[in-house]
Formats: C-alpha cells, sequence, structure tokens
C-alpha cells in the first residue's frame, strides 16, 4: 500500500448493514457496484464524515479521518475530500464560479478566482462562469459539482451516482472527462453506481455490494473473468472486460482491429482511431463455443483458446465455460445441455467465436 | 392624527424586530437542525402566544412585570422604574407576542435548506459557521425577511396585550391602535378614521412585500 492509498473498513449490523474493507490506491478507480439500497452511497458518506457507523476505520496515507476504536474523528470540512452529490448539490445562490471559489479556503484570496476559472475551464465550462445553477443544464451542473470537487486538492474523490440524472449523450461525455481527469489526478477515486456501463466505462477495481456486504473485489480484469460470479451474472450479466489497442482501422469496411493480449478482434470502428487506447467487454452471452474453426460463416472474429475453467450451478440449466485466449480469460455462457452434447471439458482447445457488433468498445484516451 | 402614537409604535415594532430577529435565527436554526430532546414541546410552546386570548397572555406579562415578582422588583432595582405600564414592558410583551411569528418562518425556511447542500458545503472545507454565514443564511434569507414584515405588521396592529401591559400613556405606551380606540371612544370619527387607514396602509405594504419575497425562496433553490 502506497502513503497516498485510502484504506477502509466499516462494520455495522443496524440501522443500515454493512461489512466491508477495502483500499485504493492513487490512480485507480474502485467501482461500488450494486443494486439501490446496498449501502453505496453509506460507504461514501461514511469516508467523507457525513455518516459514522459504529466500527470503522478510514484512513488516507498517514491521516486517520475515522478510527471507532481510538475514538479520532475528524470532522467533514478538515477532511481533504472531493466529493459529487448524486444530485450535485450545488450552492443555488451562487455563481458557477462562486460555487468552485467556496471550496478554495484553503488558498490564498487573491488566487481563487483565477484557479476557479481555471477549474470551470478544465471542465469545459469556460463560457458559464456567472450562470446559476438553475440556469445551468444537468450536464452543466454535474461539471460544476465535479469542478467544485476538485477544487479543495482532495486527497480522495468520492462520486456518488455522478451520472444517474443525465441523458445517455451526455453521459458519455462526462464519463471520458472524468476519465481523463483522473489519469491526471493520481488520487484514489471511489465512484458509487447501479449502472455497469459506468464500470465498464471507468473502474480499474471493482467491489460488488449486496445488503451492505462485499460479495467480491478485485481488479476489474480477473473479476469480470471470474465464471462463478453469480451474483454479477443476475445483476449485469457476465463478461470478461480488458484493455486493448486499435491496431488498425479499415475505413471501407466499418471496421477496427484491436490488439489484445491474445490476439486480434474485429469490431464497428465508430469513432476509433488508430493507436487508441480501449476497453473491451465481451458478454458471455454472445460468445459461441466451437471444437473446430468453422467455415462459411459471416463471423469476423474466432479466437482459438482452452477451456480454463467450468463452472455450473446446480440445479441451474447454463453453464459458465472460461476459456483462456492468451492472457485473457474469455467467459462463455452456455446451455448445460450444450456442454453435455459437444463434451466441454477443462484443457480442451476451443474456438469462441464472437459477431462484431456484439463486442462492447469504450475509449479511454 | 396622533404623530406620537404613529411614533410609539413605529418605535416598537422596530425595536421588537431588531431584538426578536437574532433570537429568532437563533431559535429557528436550532429547531430546523436539532433532534434534541423536547423538540416538540419547544415548538408548541413557540406557538402559544397564537391561540391564548391576548387578555390572557396581558394578565400573565402583568402578573410577571409587577414588583412583587423577581423580575419585575429586578427591572424596578436596577430602572427605577416598573415594568409594568412602561414602553420597555411594553417591548418585552411585544418580543414575547411576536414569537411565532419570527421563529415558525425562519424555521420553515432553515428546514427548506437541502440537507445535501450544507453538507457540501461542509464537504468544501467550510466550518459549521462559514456554512451557517455563507450558505444557510443567504438561502433561508427571504424567510427571514418574512418573519420581520410579519412582526413588523403583528407589532403595529396589536391591541389586546397593549391595552393590558401598556395602558394608554401618551408618548410611552400609547400605539396607534390604542389611539383609534381612544378616539372612537370620543366619538372623534375623523382621527380615527385617519389613523385606521394609516395602519391599513402599512399592512397592506408589509404583507405585498412578504407575498412578493415568498415565492423567491422556491425560485432561489430550483
Amino acid at each position: 500500500m502506497t502513503d497516498r492509498a485510502l484504506a477502509v473498513t466499516l462494520r455495522q449490523t443496524r440501522p443500515i448493514p454493512l461489512d466491508v474493507s477495502f483500499t485504493c490506491e492513487p490512480g485507480q478507480v474502485l467501482a461500488i457496484f450494486g443494486p439501490s439500497g446496498s449501502g453505496k452511497t453509506t460507504i461514501l458518506r461514511s469516508i467523507a464524515g457525513l455518516y459514522a457507523p459504529h466500527e470503522a476505520l478510514v484512513r488516507v496515507g498517514p491521516s486517520r479521518w475515522l478510527d471507532t476504536v481510538a475514538h479520532v474523528s475528524v470532522p467533514v470540512h478538515r477532511r481533504a475530500i472531493g466529493f459529487v452529490f448524486q444530485d450535485y448539490a450545488l450552492f443555488p445562490h451562487l455563481s458557477a464560479l462562486g460555487n468552485v471559489t467556496a471550496a478554495l479556503g484553503h488558498i490564498p484570496h487573491a488566487e481563487r478566482r483565477t484557479r476557479a476559472e481555471a477549474l470551470l475551464t478544465l471542465v469545459h465550462l469556460s463560457g458559464q462562469f456567472d450562470r446559476r445553477p438553475a440556469a445551468l443544464s444537468g450536464g452543466e451542473r454535474q461539471r460544476v459539482a465535479l469542478a467544485r470537487a476538485l477544487a479543495r486538492d482532495p486527497a480522495v474523490l468520492l462520486l456518488d451516482e455522478p451520472f444517474a440524472a443525465v441523458d445517455r449523450g451526455v453521459r458519455r461525455h462526462l464519463q471520458d472527462e472524468i476519465d481523463q481527469i483522473r489519469r491526471s489526478l493520481d488520487i484514489p477515486l471511489v465512484l458509487v453506481t447501479h449502472d455497469f456501463d459506468d464500470v465498464v466505462r471507468l473502474a480499474t477495481h471493482l467491489l460488488l455490494l449486496d445488503s451492505g456486504r462485499t460479495v467480491a473485489a478485485g481488479a476489474i480484469e480477473a473479476l469480470t473473468s471470474r465464471p462463478d460470479l453469480t451474483w454479477l451474472r443476475e445483476a449485469a450479466g457476465l463478461g470478461s472486460l480488458f484493455e486493448a489497442t486499435v491496431a488498425h482501422v479499415h475505413g471501407s469496411r466499418g471496421l477496427a482491429a484491436v490488439a489484445f493480449d491474445g490476439g486480434t478482434l474485429l469490431v464497428p470502428s465508430g469513432s476509433l482511431a488508430e493507436g487508441m487506447r480501449v476497453r473491451v467487454r465481451i458478454p458471455a452471452r454472445e460468445i459461441i463455443l466451437a471444437r473446430e474453426r468453422p467455415t462459411g460463416l459471416s463471423l469476423h472474429n474466432v479466437l482459438s483458446g482452452d477451456v480454463s475453467a467450468i463452472h455450473g450451478e446446480a440445479g441451474a440449466d447454463h453453464v459458465i465455460v472460461q476459456i483462456a485466449v492468451g492472457n485473457v480469460r474469455l467467459l462463455a455462457e452456455v446451455t448445460r445441455d450444450a456442454v453435455a452434447q459437444v463434451g466441454i471439458a477443462t484443457g480442451m482447445p476451443f474456438y469462441a467465436l464472437v459477431k462484431s457488433v456484439s463486442i462492447q468498445v469504450r475509449t479511454t484516451q | 392624527m396622533d404623530p406620537v402614537a404613529l411614533r410609539v409604535s413605529l418605535t416598537l415594532a422596530v425595536a421588537t424586530i431588531a431584538l426578536l430577529l437574532p433570537l429568532g435565527i437563533w431559535a429557528g436554526h436550532a429547531l430546523a437542525n436539532g433532534t434534541f430532546r423536547g423538540k416538540a414541546f419547544v415548538e408548541a410552546l413557540v406557538a402559544v402566544p397564537l391561540i391564548l386570548p391576548p387578555t390572557v397572555v396581558g394578565f400573565y406579562l402583568l402578573v410577571t412585570f409587577s414588583a412583587r415578582s423577581p423580575l419585575g422588583a429586578a427591572f424596578e432595582a436596577l430602572a427605577g422604574q416598573t415594568l409594568a405600564f412602561s414602553f420597555a414592558g411594553l417591548l418585552v410583551a411585544s418580543v414575547i407576542i411576536n414569537i411565532p411569528f419570527v421563529v415558525q418562518p425562519i424555521q420553515r425556511a432553515f428546514e427548506s435548506v437541502p440537507r445535501e447542500v450544507t453538507e457540501a458545503a461542509a464537504c468544501c472545507g467550510l466550518t459549521p459557521l462559514q456554512r451557517f454565514a455563507r450558505i444557510e443564511i443567504p438561502l433561508a434569507w427571504p424567510g427571514i425577511l418574512t418573519a420581520a414584515m410579519l412582526a413588523f405588521a403583528h407589532t403595529l396592529g396589536e391591541f389586546g396585550v397593549v391595552l393590558m401591559v401598556g395602558g394608554n400613556i401618551p408618548g410611552e405606551t400609547r400605539t396607534l391602535s390604542i389611539a383609534i380606540y381612544d378616539r372612537m371612544q370620543a366619538f372623534d370619527d375623523r382621527a380615527a378614521g385617519i389613523m385606521a387607514a394609516t395602519l391599513l396602509v402599512m399592512a397592506v405594504a408589509t404583507l405585498s412585500v412578504t407575498t412578493w419575497l415568498g415565492p423567491s425562496v422556491g425560485r432561489r433553490r430550483d
């Protein structure tokens, strides 16, 4: 653990059950994913000091913010946190600039305006300095909230369902911006969401939360390639997530070749450009397994690998097959019947067939 | 028209607001944010002057102000005069009967400041005092102004308690509403009419300002 990492342990049974323990290193994005009412927001509020669980330890680097054993509790305004609230909680009587300036109490008076303007420019709001929140769109309010959260030079950035109130198009832009900003920040970032798209897009680490308990936690690539996460299958569907690079764009074919640590995939080119870093997710339900390389199919992606694990729950009619393709482990969801008919067993070589349009690609700059 | 009575009325109204507003802001804020024991009882106590007949309030105040009560005796020892039938006594009575008109709107105003907004202010590094001065007071301001206006209008119009506690001493405790009664008793309809019209205009003007400010409470926090 580095000296600026966030370490959190929270435990209580009532009124909101909580039993979690995790760390988040600078530069990491820890997504806490779970259904409404699972205690996600309570975790963020505990880190910020807006909520005090019965048993808790919250540390950022060497400083202890909350330690119920040692009776340490740093008040909210003395914790260096950036908090983006679900409905932004902007100060309605202050302009966009005033909202950001309010969080700049730690720097000299003369520098505040320049710094606030720089922050609003960073989130692409250079023309809206004097507008009050009521005169801003949902996406713009979100940006003000983000600029205000960054204004404190936080040691931890906390985002509570940051995209819940904006429409799909704006959401993509905001996700891009947050992704860009967090790369330049180098602080722990904790993101709470119930939308798996946010996870796919932003998270480097994932904590699955159900009724205040950790279902599973770990690095995103390791966690999304686990075949045994029935909970995640039901909540968001299984599907391996991995990093790749755009190797080539076939403009005339409308396709792009993305290279990953195990081969190359052809995906719809969209707005991809050569050299871009992307995140790829292949939903487990979209993969077809074949024992021999098929021919005569309208299919671009045939990946060869070996079955590395099989997970089937008693009574379930489906089985999750994990296939190692190079260093990436893909998941395929097939029926129990298919496993019996084709004779899938661990260690066997197989081909994983994926339609280009089934592959989810997210740019990460 | 009795200009001295008008002056007494206006002085009383302004002094009432000056004394009660800081108290009302403190109490309203405490009631809006606090979760202390006996809060419901305190809230009921605040509202009591609204429903008690002015004569009942006046009676108890007179008993309290009398030289035989500790408060009355202390005041007499300090000021050399009785609290009853003096401007000071009138002011104390006015402050007490105006408590609900000031505390309740201010409490509602603080209650309507969204909790996340003050939490966000704390997350921005603002101390409790800075949050109060820079976030809560500005957002509750229309409610505070409403409270001041209500207390002003109510003080100008108060009759029963003033008559009980203050009597009818020109230049000391004779307010405009008492003067109207006084003139009516003397069959001076013209003077009573002019003063009644003056009070009517002031009441309408005050309430217009209040209603005009009212919707802006919601508008500001859209």
